[in-house]
């Protein structure tokens, strides 16, 4: 358990139980739907903008726990945030999960996202905390075509 | 150069305490598999994983790298010492695999790379020429993507329409259903021996006659069957049979399609090239004879010789053995597991190879997957390439637990151990 315990955090099973802003937006600004084909987990994402600050965002779908939790601690973090702010934190998001932590990340502004830290050293998991964030980026770049992290 | 080849089986009449009374001395078996000797995740490996591939004893291993170290050459061409001993070698090892398999005929037995090359030859070579539009391909709802896909490929190609026999609750062909289907019109039928996301193991002989009553062709995708019942092709009567040889302890990139001597013998080629050929010229080619109108360019040699091997291997085991012990953890691993709360076994039918497919209800199946490989224990999580038995149960994913002869009872009390530590996480 205490191996696990790195991976699964409370904040992430909380998430997971308890998702937030899981639900759709009407006429959204940017929309697109992410597809993993290895295990089946959908996820559409919804940002509603105003200028270039994000003024709402949800999703919907249904995945494991370390995709449903990425896909809320998503929406808590990106809420408020530029465009661009919410890019350099996909990035730095995706560094976490890949590489692992960086020695000062507040500076890279992941906030509550360090939570996901553990996720890299399970290589089989990386897609699971990503596909939301991959459809965020397609969403902002207005890319209707269904993303898929294969 | 002469090496006699030995198998290292499991199998002893010893007074030990490790036979089971089904006569199969697992710990034996278990001895002859080298990579389950280590622990993953500061646990013993517990490899759940059988259906989607089964790991290979000494015996086969040993055979392969024999093959590189002594007798490799090319077959079928040169008259050099080397190219007759890997001939012999490749040759031998399609006889083993008539044995395994009770074809009539060793010509019946064609090397493709899998049984998903298998039932794309079918496809292509023999339903391609004979079907036109109004004609039905029948198949089941329990099928592998590799039983579905190719066979949707040549319907549009032909202008046949797929029909689809559906499965119960339990996971098992309705076959009063599958019988309805069928018709004049019913050209090829094709279904699994045993499915590989739940387990069932579907009554072939019954089938395969009520399709030859409507006048069908019918094909069989053993995969999973290979390794874990006997098969005899003549006696369930089928017309063509594949099977895969990393499913049934041999390597990877080999397997064989079974094929009725004189369906083989009026069919086209599948691929063409060298070796399928007897004689070649600008104006003419003449094709090879079976099984070698098949087998175009160079085949996989040291994978031939590895799956004759394991054939050899499962043929000394005995089949009817490694069944009963088999069966004896299917009914440990269903009743263990359903003593624990929150866990719903996915197929239930009554006759099942050792796969227990289930879901821990609230939980994910990546999420008990990663739990149980925290524990060492190896089992396959998703869709198991058969989305539309997943979209019958109406879930997106189980966890499945398949097992092999090598496997202990002991690793089913690991198992429920792990799947507890999952309900404790999420609960």
């Amino acid at each position: 358990m205490s191996d696990l315990g790195d991976l699964y955090q409370n904040m992430i099973l909380d998430h997971n139980k308890s998702p937030r802003n899981r639900r759709a937006i009407n006429d959204p600004d940017h929309c697109a739907e992410g597809y993993n084909a290895l295990c089946g987990d959908r996820v559409t994402v919804y940002i509603d903008v105003d200028g270039d600050v994000i003024k709402d965002v949800s999703f919907e779908g249904s995945g494991c726990a370390i995709s449903t939790a990425s896909a809320s601690l998503m929406t808590e973090t990106l809420k408020g945030k530029t465009l661009d702010e919410a890019k350099e934190i996909f990035q730095s998001f995706h560094h976490l999960i890949t590489e692992g932590p960086v020695e000062t990340n507040d500076a890279s502004g992941l906030g509550k996202l360090v939570v996901f830290s553990g996720v890299c050293r399970y290589p089989a998991r990386v897609k699971c905390a990503t596909l939301v964030w991959h459809t965020v980026n397609a969403a902002l770049d207005n890319n209707t075509k269904k993303i898929s992290t294969e | 150069m002469e090496h006699e080849q030995n198998i290292g089986i499991g199998l002893t009449h010893d007074e030990t305490s490790s036979i089971d009374h089904t006569g199969l001395d697992f710990a034996s078996v278990r001895a002859d598999f080298p990579i389950l000797q280590q622990q993953v995740n500061g646990h013993p490996l517990v490899y759940l994983d059988n259906a989607a591939t089964a790991q290979k004893p000494n015996c086969v291993i040993d055979a392969i790298q024999r093959h590189y170290e002594c007798d490799n050459a090319n077959i079928h061409r040169g008259v050099h010492a080397l190219s007759v001993r890997s001939t012999e070698r490749y040759e031998q090892a399609r006889l083993k695999l008539q044995q395994f398999l009770g074809a009539e005929r060793v010509e019946e037995l064609i090397f493709v790379r899998s049984a998903t090359e298998a039932i794309n030859l079918v496809a292509q070579t023999y339903a391609r020429n004979c079907l036109s539009t109004g004609d039905e391909v029948l198949i089941t709802e329990l099928e592998h993507h590799s039983n579905i896909v190719p066979w949707q490929l040549v319907c549009e190609q032909t202008g046949a329409k797929l029909r689809i026999a559906p499965i119960n609750d339990a996971g098992e062909v309705i076959y009063d259903e599958f019988v309805n289907i069928l018709s004049a019109k019913t050209k090829i039928a094709s279904f699994s021996h045993v499915s590989n996301a739940l387990g069932t193991i579907n009554p072939v002989r019954e089938m395969t006659t009520a399709a030859h009553e409507a006048g069908a062709v019918v094909m069989i995708d053993g995969a999973q069957a290979a390794p874990h019942i006997p098969i005899d092709v003549q006696e369930i009567g089928c017309d063509f049979y594949a099977i895969t040889g990393h499913k049934m302890f041999g390597p990877t990139g080999i397997g064989v399609l079974y094929g009725r001597y004189d369906l083989l013998n009026a069919l086209p080629p599948y691929q063409t090239g060298g070796d399928m050929i007897l004689s070649v010229s600008f104006d003419k080619t003449v094709y090879n004879e079976v099984p070698y109108k098949f087998e175009a360019g160079t085949p996989n040699i040291s994978g031939a010789i590895g799956l004759g091997m394991a054939a050899d291997y499962l043929m000394k085991l005995g089949m009817d053995r490694v069944l009963a012990y088999e069966n004896e953890l299917l009914s440990y691993a269903t009743s263990t597991l359903s003593n624990i709360p929150n866990i719903r076994i996915i197929g239930t039918a009554a006759h099942k190879a050792a796969v227990v497919s289930f879901i821990v209800e609230g939980v994910h199946a990546h999420d008990v997957g990663t739990i149980l490989d925290n524990a060492g224990i190896a089992v396959r999580t998703g869709h198991h390439c058969a989305q539309p038995v997943m979209a019958h149960f109406g879930i997106e994913a189980t966890a499945r637990a398949s097992m092999a002869a090598y496997n202990t009872m002991k690793e089913i009390d690991s198992l429920a151990e792990a799947i507890r530590e999952v309900v404790e996480v999420f609960g």
